[in-house]
């Protein structure tokens, strides 16, 4: 088990978004350092050390990323993260069979990339089908068999929703794919080294992966690509054929190094940081479910990651919560901070009524945080919760035994 | 988002949270915004036989911006007649507080909020008068 040491200053708030982004392992940067000095050579170049050595390590952490997910190293490609990754995935298959077949299929809880990549294919005359999940957040399979046609050249479900952090059923929608003849593309940036992934016994053919994430650096990730059978896309970026032809440009060594260590250490420390995630998160829903009521667990709790809660507060406005939790980084589930004022599409997506939508955070746990950062925490979200519910008129008509739905509200 | 200190002042230590009786004859009630709007503004004055607002009170289920238009409403109306009170713009409260481009409609909000109190209150004064 893996010694978690505190990374923050003091003078920091406790970090609870380890969904957003994760900060660097103090032994990947250690790893990436004389890359980014000495061992800096092009890994491409073939004509002296200096390649060779980066090169070196860059095969290396092909290596690293494809013993994490049961791959050969060959069907690795280094990307710029998980954006690229799923835009390439999804553009470059359905670009390269669009002869033959035009459908995609996807759900209503991807992210944002995924999404919009959709929304472009379908400007571009493709079909898609956005399939709506169930009230836990995970997709239907009865619901997916339906939809797949054999005109279907993709299926693209995430492996872990990043607000619910809920672990969708990959090895049963691999075999629907297999069955059907569509390729099965995952977006994996919250999954990856969280949960055990097995491209072979899931029927994975194309698997995004993100570095910062999973305690690596930004700006880098990857895309896996089956080659037996073989999956054909069509790059984003072309120039040098670099990446198999698929991802011209030259490789960023330093990132690749961190990225293949941070899979390794991953690897290694994930059952028992499963479990200790596991129990850190239990200790914080206990702590708060027994000093709060009117607490609703978004998203399958049994499915899914250790290192996620999204809970709402009912009464309580999640943004004015957050306001008052100072010492705590979480996010809001609703988007308020942003110059929408909707409440999450996913929330939405599981029938979660936008007034509890408005209520909800997310908190990500991780590989630094500690037993008494969850105390601090539980405390801290009690007393505002408490403070916020003592002036919310919806909490005094809830306790007058006045149903909120039965006023008629002004739209606005 | 960076928020100004007057704000931040409001949301922490608000004024006045609270509930006055909302049968009695020389209190106005307004109830404004919507839960699935993520803002919610109760507001109410208490009138003397004066004419002057007493008292006033607030509860808001809403964002820090919201929380803090509606403690600052209820601080601005007291000792005014509700005439004076009635003409407090949205814009006033959104100078005061640097509410940023966002978050204007809780300004708006309050506004509504004290609006829909003195429209209470003058209803029930003039069913009392019939």
């Amino acid at each position: 088990m893996n010694a978690v040491t505190q990374i923050r200053r003091n003078d920091q708030p406790i970090y609870l978004d380890y969904q957003a982004t994760t900060p660097m392992d103090p032994r990947v940067l250690e790893a990436m350092m004389p890359y980014f000095t000495h061992k800096f050579g092009n890994a491409h170049s073939r004509s002296h050390s200096y390649g060779w050595e980066a090169e070196e390590g860059v095969e290396k952490a092909r290596v690293q990323v494809a013993k994490l997910i049961g791959a050969d190293e060959k069907e690795v490609i280094f990307t710029s993260g998980a954006t690229e990754s799923n835009n390439l995935a999804i553009k470059g298959v359905a670009e390269f069979y669009k002869d033959r077949r035009n459908h995609i299929v996807t759900t209503v809880t991807e992210h944002k990339c995924v999404l919009d990549t959709c929304r472009h294919l379908e400007q571009q005359g493709f079909e898609v089908t956005y399939l709506p999940v169930q009230q836990n957040g995970l997709v239907d399979l009865d619901v997916l068999r339906a939809a797949v046609t054999d005109k279907t050249v993709v299926v693209s479900i995430m492996a872990v929703n990043n607000e619910i952090g809920v672990i969708q059923p990959l090895a049963e929608i691999g075999k629907i794919c297999r069955e059907k003849g569509a390729f099965f593309h995952t977006d994996a940036a919250q999954a990856v080294g969280k949960i055990p992934l097995d491209v072979e016994a899931m029927n994975i053919d194309l698997m995004s992966i993100s570095g910062h994430k999973i305690y690596g650096p930004k700006g880098i990730g990857a895309l896996y690509v089956r080659r037996k059978p073989r999956v054909r896309l069509v790059p984003l970026i072309v120039g040098g054929g670099q990446e198999r032809g698929f991802r011209s440009g030259t490789l960023p060594t330093p990132l690749c190094v961190g990225l293949g260590e941070a899979c390794e250490i991953a690897a290694k420390e994930m059952d028992a940081e499963s479990r200790r995630l596991t129990k850190l998160r239990d200790r914080m829903l206990k702590g708060l479910q027994s000093k709060l009521s009117d607490l609703i667990i978004n998203g399958d709790l049994d499915h899914r990651i250790p290192g996620n809660l999204n809970i709402s507060f009912a009464y309580v406005e999640g943004e004015s919560l957050m306001m008052g939790i100072k010492n705590l980084s979480v996010s809001s589930g609703s988007a308020c901070t942003s110059a929408s004022l909707e409440p999450s599409y996913v929330l939405r997506a599981l029938g979660v009524e936008e007034e509890m939508a408005h209520t909800s955070l997310r908190i990500g746990l991780g590989r630094f945080t500690t037993e008494h950062e969850i105390d601090t925490a539980v405390d801290e979200l009690v007393r505002h919760v408490t403070k916020l519910r003592e002036m919310s008129p919806l909490w005094e008509m809830a306790q007058e035994g006045i149903d909120i739905k039965s006023i008629e509200w002004a739209a606005h | 988002m960076a928020y100004s200190e007057k704000l931040i002042d409001h949301y922490e230590n608000p004024r006045n949270i609270g509930s006055l009786d909302k049968n009695s004859e020389d209190v106005g009630t307004g109830l404004v915004g919507a839960p699935a709007c993520g803002d919610v503004m109760k507001l109410q004055i208490k009138v003397g036989p004066d004419g002057l607002i007493e008292d006033a009170k607030f509860k808001t289920f809403g964002c820090g911006s919201a929380i803090a238009s509606s403690s600052l409403v209820t601080e601005w109306v007291k000792g005014k007649t509700i005439d004076e009170a009635e003409t407090i713009k949205n814009t006033d409260i959104a100078k005061h507080l640097a509410l940023p481009p966002v978050k204007i409609h809780c300004s708006v909000l309050a506004e509504d909020a004290i609006k829909a109190a003195i429209a209470d209150y003058r209803a029930k004064a003039a069913q009392k008068s019939e």
